[in-house]
């Protein structure tokens, strides 16, 4: 299968290695994902205001692109992506005058969007599709039951209308991993917000959430916390650290996007992912579960 | 906190426009208090979401404008998902901060505070979507 696929600006820097486990894992899963030409950031957070259609210009124009591949689905890995493209197609869908505007001042484009062309797709809800007794298949290493906590955070679930899964129970992740032979556990924190964007000009509120998120997950046993979103990982992963350095009895938990486990699961080397970019270092549990 | 009112405070054009840059209706609201209740930021905030909603009811937007709330919300869309009215309480956060950044309101992305060490540290999407939310 060949699909689109458009990266965003975090998955070439801070978020590498949920690109490099992401593609891997799916030239395992005979996915081919082609990326994008002369893409542009989506402007991450999709705009909630009627009256500034600005903001939508960067968006729409990441369709245009797809649209030009001339295949009529886009693969995102991250979730801020997934949410912003998919809101902004429903907005011009939904409103055919701001449409209108946005294309007219969109002119030297060579291509139109209208909405629905292109529908757009999130790694988990792709990775569901896959036959679960292939996905089965593919996986060559026993993770022995590894405990691990399915983090969905706001933008895969908010709002209803480009909810991957239920708002508030999402089982997507949790399948995708008991079928990969590891143990989700209860987990109420798993749609709550981290903090997001404040984490940069409140940082505090961020490292609150943050605090709540990993008790809720290390108290319902879980080893590691797996989640889809780079500014959650940055996020958990980052300020579990600070918690940790200001209070040493502050138990951390590793962090790892979903593809980098299933990734490894599904018998890529390891030592694809660079394990420095980790603040909490996930190698001694991956290395307890002889996955290393 | 007492509020006096009469019929000219009561429908403000702030309050039309709150509406609708936001496309909710507010006054669908009945208090109920579910947004204020699962939103993560609202410890931080000065006004907290459904007495946001309330003041917007009664006019107040100078009010809200005056409080740190919507500078405080994340954008999570937590309030309005829960919302048993379908109140966009997320939808009148943005709205609140587009009227008080066209009024000319100071920036709040403090950006400029933060070491170049922390800027570099930082993944894009954190400092984009800072921007995106807080300037217009
Ligand atoms: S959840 Fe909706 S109805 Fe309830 S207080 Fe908030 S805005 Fe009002
Ligand atoms: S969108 Fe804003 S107000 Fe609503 S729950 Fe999230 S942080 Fe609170």
């Amino acid at each position: 299968m060949e699909i689109s696929y458009y990266p965003g600006c975090t998955l070439k820097t801070k978020a590498i290695n949920f690109e490099t486990s992401a593609l891997a894992l799916l030239e395992k899963l005979d996915v081919k994902a082609i990326e994008l030409k002369d893409w542009n950031c989506c402007g991450v957070m999709f705009s909630q205001s009627q009256d500034n259609l600005m903001k939508q210009l960067a968006p729409i124009r990441t369709l245009i692109r797809a649209k030009e591949s001339g295949r009529d689905r886009l693969l995102t890995l991250c979730s801020m992506c997934y949410n912003t493209l998919k809101r902004s197609a429903l907005f011009i869908q939904e409103n055919e005058d701001k449409r209108d505007k946005i294309n007219d001042f969109m002119d030297l484009e060579e291509t139109e969007y209208f909405g629905n062309e292109i529908e757009v797709v999130n790694i988990l809800t792709l990775l569901d599709e896959i036959d679960k007794d292939k996905l089965k298949a593919s996986i060559v290493k026993d993770a022995k039951d590894l405990k691990v906590a399915t983090y969905y955070g706001c933008l895969l679930t908010r709002p209803k209308e480009v909810a991957i899964d239920n708002v508030e129970d999402p089982q997507i992740m949790e399948n995708l991993l008991e079928a990969a032979g590891c143990k989700p556990v209860y987990f109420p924190f798993k749609t709550e917000c981290c903090a997001s964007f404040q984490v940069v000009s409140r940082k505090d509120i961020a490292r609150e959430r943050t605090r709540k998120i990993v008790d809720s997950a290390r108290k319902n046993g879980a080893e590691m916390i797996l989640l889809a979103c780079p500014l959650c990982e940055y996020n958990l992963d980052k300020l579990q650290k600070e918690l940790h350095e200001e209070d040493s009895t502050f138990e951390t938990l590793p962090v790892l996007y979903v593809t980098q486990l299933l990734a490894i699961l599904a018998g890529v080397d390891p030592e694809i992912n660079d394990y420095s970019k980790h603040y909490i270092d996930p190698r001694p549990v991956l290395e307890r579960k002889g996955l290393l | 906190m007492a509020i006096s009112l009469n019929k000219e405070k009561l429908r403000t054009q702030e309050c039309e426009k709150l509406q609708e840059v936001s496309g909710t209706n507010v006054y669908s609201c009945y208090q109920c208090g579910n947004c204020t209740a699962g939103c993560p930021c609202v410890d931080a905030m000065d006004i907290p979401p459904h007495e946001v909603i309330r003041l917007a009811q009664f006019g107040q937007i100078e009010k809200i404008l005056d409080s740190n709330t919507m500078w405080i919300c994340a954008s999570c869309v937590t309030c309005s998902v829960r919302c048993p009215r379908s109140v966009d309480i997320s939808g009148v956060m943005e709205a609140l901060r587009q009227i008080a950044l066209q009024n000319g309101n100071e920036d709040v992305t403090k950006l400029g505070e933060l070491s170049s060490e922390e800027l570099e540290e930082l993944p894009q999407i954190a400092v984009i979507s800072n921007f995106r939310k807080l300037t217009s």
